[in-house]
């Protein structure tokens, strides 16, 4: 399995927001639980959608939640 | 180990249960003693068209248990909610069973087109779709913990 080029701070975006629960988050977003946790192991890249509503619970702009490491991708190819 | 990867496990143990239990039954109960009813075409269709609705009834029943025993015993809910993630899993799970099960029908054409006997294509065919089940939830059960 190849490393998921996309990284987030949701685990330190969580603890700063009330310390929210990961499936507080997971209910404001209508994902699993076990979804947020992939996504924040970098085990799953959410869709753009799902990014977007994670961003916006936290109120924050989108790369301020995930960002893209392009080496990575480069050692991929 | 998570409620949805327990399902999975659930449905995969059922699987194997179910087929190999409706397999030892009818065994014993049309084919031991009998074997001129295995190129009995009628035969093969009642097979296939019983084990279609007892394998259906068997999961809902063992999956309403598994929601009640799992709930007395962890207080936790099994997600209802089927999100992103899940959809996804379940395509790779699906496009891998397809090719399991048309791996399994080729090769039952291909015993035909050999020269078996009927019911090696009969037997090979529900044994493909049996092994596309099996190779669909392990699939599940991978993705789910390793990610992809």
């Amino acid at each position: 399995m190849s490393p998921c080029p996309i990284s987030n701070n949701i685990r330190k975006l969580r603890f700063l927001a009330d310390e929210m629960t990961q499936q507080q988050l997971a209910d404001k977003v209508g994902v699993t639980r076990q979804t947020i946790i992939a996504i924040e192991n970098g085990k799953y890249s959410p869709t753009l959608e799902l990014a977007f509503r994670i961003a916006r619970v936290f109120r924050t702009p989108l790369e301020e939640v995930f960002s893209f490491d392009d080496r990575i991708q480069k050692g991929k190819k | 180990m998570y409620p949805r990867e327990k399902q999975i496990l659930l449905s995969l143990i059922n699987i194997i249960l179910i087929l190999g239990s409706y397999s030892l039954f009818v065994y014993y109960k049309y084919i031991a003693g009998n074997l001129a009813i295995l190129n009995d075409f009628k035969f093969w269709g009642k097979a296939y068209l019983v084990l279609i609705p007892v394998a259906i009834v068997a999961q809902i029943i063992i999956h309403i248990i598994f929601f009640i025993i799992n709930k007395i015993v962890t207080k936790e809910d099994v997600p209802t909610i089927t999100d992103e993630r899940d959809k996804l899993i379940e395509l790779k799970a699906i496009k891998l069973a397809h090719w399991t099960f048309i791996a399994g029908f080729i090769l039952s054409m291909g015993s035909q087109a050999i020269g078996m006997q009927p019911w090696v294509m009969f037997i090979t065919l529900i044994y493909s779709g049996f092994l596309a089940a099996i190779v669909s939830e392990t699939a599940k059960i991978y993705f789910y913990r390793k990610g992809f």
